[in-house]
């Protein structure tokens, strides 16, 4: 199969065109800078430039389509041009080369405001309630995507549920600096559970959803690992994996989500281009549980998790040796 | 056709939260020359279809035929369910005229002659609509198949008055404004549900009497209770209550909110008396609404699917007890009965306690016992706990006996739903009595003089109405079929529900212990479990209780039980588990002198809760020479099998506590939980059901309870799941409620807990399920040996340790291994976890709110 993979230098892109070049499948890619890899055929541009995505999409049978902006901050206009227009602009190009799959990536923040979530499914795609400009714009982008599925090139959207592992920048990282420095406190309780998800079952899973596209158009699935942790443990397990010295410290909740807010209102006037200290969503998202119900996902993209999390923090520990 | 209506019936408006609009019809009636058009609901929509039985229902006063939706909506198929709006109320016409019961009898009577409603009929009724419907069923004795009725009253009961809030809503100054004027009283009667009545379903009460002239009929409903003797509608009421003798053939069924300020329980025990045949099924915590408050509606529907199997009742030609045959036989009449090591040593003979119980019986009957009263008997175990038992039995009293170890508001609880006539107490039980208005009138032991006596106020004491009464040996005894017993036990989730017990029930029962512990004539028996200490002289053994608090069995030690079975060279001892952990943690402090009695022990009973095999094979050391057993069993049946701990061994380990064989005469079946395999292939995994000659009859004024828990008839469903393994034995894996429903299947929590308690550490664990049914997680809540003063998550090194064990017994995940201060548990044993609150507890930490206690 020939299939272009948009954002494959993250940490979940390069798992996946590592699995995809193993099974024999012809791999393209899509970014602004040369990768160095010379197991795929690399086209140099933007998303958010439809000539470069004309130009990637020639001759594709299949298209992964991960590239989006992840940022905690930024302006409303950035995240729509490169997650709402950037995906429109993948979806047009694609039917116009005849593509005949297309799966993109997706986030189950898409569907919830600050709730908490135990065992719910993969409810529809809701920009007015989430929180935050990435969630909005992710929930939009779903929207169009799904509603532009078609026989012809059927398209499903894959929410992974907070995707970690070795060299993952967004939350691994993110927690050793802050305990490292010892700014990594429990929001609240530190007891709600939260659905994480291994970046191999994650790639196999993005995989597993190109293979069962025809049978899924139009179609959300979130994806786990299906063990749902507290925040407590997770942050335990992963300054444990990483050895590095962590005790728990509680911050009120209301007192955090405040605090993320001020925060945030303080970055945007002053322009700064660094990370806040935390913001109101990451305050809301650490303090209220994140689970998902796992059954409808497995079955429907005939997929099992390969790697539990206590494997995982195992090979996360090899990797901080 | 004189009158026009002053407002026409007309159909009810759409969007009212419940009602199938398709069952509102409009019919008119000639009634005294005048055309009245009355609404309806009918689950008849067309005219072919055919039914076997019409359940005719009749609302109350402030409603209308809503009340009923949900009845109709689940009756089942062959039932028409009519439920009529009152002509001046609901949806049917606003005649402008004053109609009293006697006519609003006539009227509903017009509405079934012209509906030519010629088949069988249940009448269901609400409220004033009770006297009403009983009035149609007596003009309608012939096709009458069966009367409900839900909080309503016939007779204002002589010695009360009339409830508060009718007395003053009939004040002159209220009437109009509450009634009329205002929705005052419409709201008002929902003020009085518990819990509260969710406003949607409040809008579609309100819904027909939005103005002040659509309400003037409450006022006249009001107006027409009659309070007076002189009220012209006394005689017509007086009439229904007199009549109600005629439906001692008909099947009834009494269901009642308990929180109801107008009609009380008062009411509810005034129509028992008058139809001692019916059903009952209370609802402690229901207000005046019960089909709102509680699940009536299905109640009713499981009660019209008994109809059709429903014996004619046949005259009970049952033997006479033998429940006291072993205490009165003559043979035994200078052996000891009873020994107290409490305040000093008191002792009873056979040949005195028989006397005793004469004269118990005797004393209560000339002061007016009659059989089949029941008397609450608040006595700590003991002589005088024995004599008045069997006092009462000997009489044919019913002895309603609550657990020492409830808390007030429970026994308060348990005494309101039993209702007994007579409560014979210790003062201290008397003056709680009092304090708390318990019911029953208050016997005490000894005459008391002073101002103790003002505080119990005790209208007799046992002391005098002994010695007053002459012993009456030609007194006949109750018949084996007669009701002996009230029981309420101290269950770790929920009310306690009073369990009733025949006197043959309570013989087997005795029998079936004797029979498997082999207990012979020339035994002895230590009684450390308050209820042995009954059993004992029933089996016509020596009996000593030790001292001890009752409502605290760890208040036992090694010493007083030693003492105890020095005391009377004990063969037998029967504890909790509770009182066995204190004495294998006291016993340095057994007397040398007591020693070499405890080496004639041939028997240890453990009873009244699981207990751990480490803890029974240390009890059992205490106790060289003796055979250490624990029965299975509940209030319900008990016992259903046993065990000795030699047995436990041998079973080793499986999914739960292997509990034994059932013993002989008992029945055990596996009902498959929800047609799937439990997570570890264990096929014939589900609830245990158990059929024994000991069982129970019948939970007390809990008819629906009873029934759900009696399928098929015969069989009682113990609310246990386990299964019975390749060789016959019973393993019991946990409660049905605390089932966690995984992904992967059922899990039953006990397996895992046993695994995680076996971890060094852990004191005691709990296993909840939290997120949707059928996709649970796991979760352990445990009591760490030394726990933390504040619950939080536990260390990461015992977390790997529970995932390893939940992984080698096949329970898969376990999300979150919480730490807890302590966890909760029953108040008598210490030992049953009630998991529901943990469950509950658990759910809403996990979601990120405080933590609390559980």
């Amino acid at each position: 199969m020939k299939i272009l993979v948009t954002g494959s230098t993250s940490m979940i892109g390069r798992a996946i065109v590592d699995r995809l070049v193993a099974r024999g499948d012809q791999v393209s890619t899509i970014q602004r800078s040369p990768s160095g890899r010379t197991d795929v055929t690399e086209t140099q541009g933007s998303i958010t430039d439809i000539d470069s995505v004309t130009r990637a999409v020639a001759g594709q049978d299949a298209v992964l389509h991960l590239a989006a902006k992840v940022d905690i901050m930024g302006d409303l206009d950035e995240y729509v041009r490169v997650n709402v227009e950037g995906t429109t602009n993948m979806i047009s190009a694609a039917r116009e080369a005849g593509v005949t799959r297309f799966v993109t990536t997706s986030s189950p923040s898409v569907a919830h405001g600050g709730e908490s979530i135990s065992g719910a499914g993969a409810e529809p795609a809701n920009p007015d309630a989430t929180r935050g400009n990435y969630a909005t714009t992710k929930a939009m982008a779903e929207q169009l995507a799904l509603a532009a599925s078609t026989d012809a090139m059927p398209i499903v959207a894959i929410r992974p549920h907070l995707v970690i592992g070795p060299g993952d920048t967004q939350l691994v990282e993110r927690v050793l600096d802050r305990a490292r420095s010892g700014r990594m406190p429990l929001i609240g309780t530190g007891l709600a559970l939260v659905d994480v998800t291994w970046v191999d079952n994650a790639a196999d899973a993005l995989i597993a959803a190109v293979d069962q596209c025809h049978n899924l158009g139009g179609q959300a699935f979130v994806v786990s690992n299906g063990e749902p942790r507290t925040v407590h443990e997770l942050i335990g397990r992963i300054t444990q994996a990483a050895g590095v010295d962590w005790s728990p410290r509680s911050v009120p909740r209301k007192v955090a989500i405040f605090g993320g807010s001020l925060a945030e209102k303080v970055w945007e006037r002053t322009g700064r281009e660094d990370e806040p200290p935390m913001t109101a969503f990451g305050a809301e998202q650490l303090s209220t549980a994140h689970w998902f119900d796992q059954r409808d996902t497995r079955a429907a993209l005939d997929w099992e998790p390969r790697v539990s999390l206590e494997e995982g923090f195992a090979r996360l520990g090899e990797h901080y040796a | 056709m004189t009158s026009e209506p002053l407002d026409a019936a007309r159909l009810p408006p759409s969007g009212l939260h419940g009602l199938n609009l398709s069952w509102s019809r409009l019919e008119t009636v000639e009634i005294d020359g005048n055309a009245r058009t009355f609404h309806f609901l009918d689950t008849q929509t067309a005219a072919e279809e055919q039914f076997d039985l019409t359940v005719l229902c009749v609302h109350g006063n402030p409603s209308w035929s809503y009340l009923w939706r949900n009845l109709l909506a689940n009756l089942p198929a062959g039932v028409r369910g009519i439920a009529v709006d009152h002509l001046d109320m609901g949806f049917s016409d606003r005649t402008g005229t004053y109609r009293r019961l006697a006519q609003r009898i006539d009227d509903l009577t017009a509405l079934t002659n012209h509906l030519e409603l010629t088949g069988p009929v249940v009448t269901v009724a609400h409220d004033w609509g009770g006297p009403i419907s009983l009035g149609w069923a007596l003009r309608h004795l012939d096709q009458l198949a069966g009367v409900v009725l839900t909080n309503t009253a016939v007779h204002q009961p002589q010695d009360a008055a009339a409830p508060r809030i009718i007395r003053t809503v009939r004040s002159k100054s209220a009437l109009r404004r509450t009634t009329v004027d205002t929705t005052g009283f419409i709201t008002g009667a929902f003020e009085m549900s518990k819990p509260r009545t969710p406003p949607h379903i409040r809008a579609g009460f309100l819904a027909p009497y939005e103005t002040p002239q659509r309400r003037q009929a409450i006022q006249h409903f009001v107006e027409d209770i009659p309070l007076e003797d002189d009220h012209p509608t006394a005689g017509t009421l007086d009439d229904i209550a007199d009549g109600l003798g005629h439906l001692a053939d008909t099947p009834s069924l009494l269901l009642w909110g308990a929180k109801d300020p107008v009609f009380s329980d008062l009411y509810l025990h005034d129509l028992e008396a008058r139809l001692p045949h019916a059903d009952v099924h209370r609802w402690p915590n229901a207000g005046h609404f019960v089909t709102e408050d509680a699940p009536a509606a299905a109640a009713i529907v499981d009660w019209l699917s008994t109809l059709k199997t429903r014996a004619a009742p046949v005259a009970h030609q049952s033997a006479p007890t033998t429940l006291l045959e072993h205490v009165s036989a003559p043979d035994r009449r200078d052996r000891l009965a009873i020994a107290e090591m409490t305040d000093g040593q008191n002792a009873i003979t056979f040949g005195d306690l028989s006397e005793r119980i004469e004269s118990t019986a005797s004393g209560l009957a000339a002061h007016g016992v009659q059989p089949g009263d029941r008397v609450a008997i608040m006595v700590p175990p003991g002589i005088e706990l024995a004599a008045i038992t069997y006092g009462c039995w000997r009489l044919g009293a019913v002895a309603v006996l609550v657990d020492g170890a409830l808390t007030p508001p429970q026994m308060t609880a348990a005494l309101k739903a039993a209702y007994p006539k007579y409560l014979i107490g210790i003062d201290r039980a008397l003056a709680a009595s009092r304090a708390l208005r318990w019911p029953g009138e208050r016997i005490a032991l000894t005459a008391a003089s002073g101002p103790h006596a003002r505080l119990i106020n005790a209208a007799a004491d046992l002391q005098t109405l002994r010695a007053n009464a002459t012993a009456d040996h030609s007194r006949p005894l109750p018949n084996e079929s007669s009701e002996a017993a009230v029981i309420f036990t101290s269950g770790s989730t929920g009310p306690s529900k009073g369990v009733r017990y025949t006197h043959g029930q309570i013989a087997s029962q005795r029998d079936i212990i004797s029979e498997i512990y082999s207990i012979r004539p020339d035994d002895s028996l230590v009684a450390a479990f308050a209820p042995f200490a009954l059993y004992g002289p029933m089996l016509g053994i020596s009996s000593v209780v030790p001292d001890m608090d009752v409502s605290s069995p760890a208040s036992i030690t090694a010493r007083t039980l030693a003492e105890a079975v020095a005391a009377i060279d004990a063969t037998m001892v029967f504890a909790s588990p509770a009182a066995l952990a204190s004495t294998i943690r006291t016993q340095a402090d057994i007397a040398p002198r007591h020693r070499g009695a405890l080496t004639h022990v041939r028997l240890l009973l453990s009873a009244g809760a699981p207990i751990r095999t480490d803890l029974f094979d240390q009890a059992q050391a205490v106790f060289p020479n003796a055979v250490a057993y624990t029965p299975y069993g509940m209030t319900e049946i008990l016992p259903v099998s046993t065990i000795s701990l030699p047995e436990i061994h041998e079973a080793g380990t499986g999914n739960g506590v292997c509990v034994g064989r059932p013993v002989p005469g008992v029945d055990v079946q596996i009902r498959p939980y929800d047609d799937a395999m439990s997570a570890d292939g264990q096929a014939s995994f589900g609830e245990i059901a158990v059929k024994a000659p000991h069982a129970r009859l019948a939970y007390d004024r809990l008819w629906h309870t009873t029934f759900l828990a009696s399928q098929p008839t015969g069989w009682h469903c113990t609310g246990d799941v386990g299964y019975l393994d390749d060789s016959g034995r019973l393993w019991m894996a946990g409660r049905l409620a605390d089932v966690v429903t995984t992904t992967v299947g059922p899990i039953a929590p006990v397996r895992l807990e046993q695994a995680i308690e076996a971890l060094p550490g852990v004191a005691m664990a709990a296993i909840v399920g939290v997120g949707p049914h059928d996709n649970q997680q796991v979760v352990a809540v445990v009591q760490l040996d030394t726990p933390p003063k504040k619950a939080g998550l536990a260390d990461l090194v015992l977390i790997d340790s529970v995932r390893r064990a939940a992984a080698a017994t096949n329970h898969g995940d376990v999300v979150a291994v919480l730490s807890v201060p302590a966890l909760p548990v029953d108040r008598r044993h210490n030992s049953k976890i009630d998991r529901g609150r943990l469950r509950k507890w658990a759910t809403d930490v996990l979601t990120g709110k405080p933590i609390g206690t559980p």
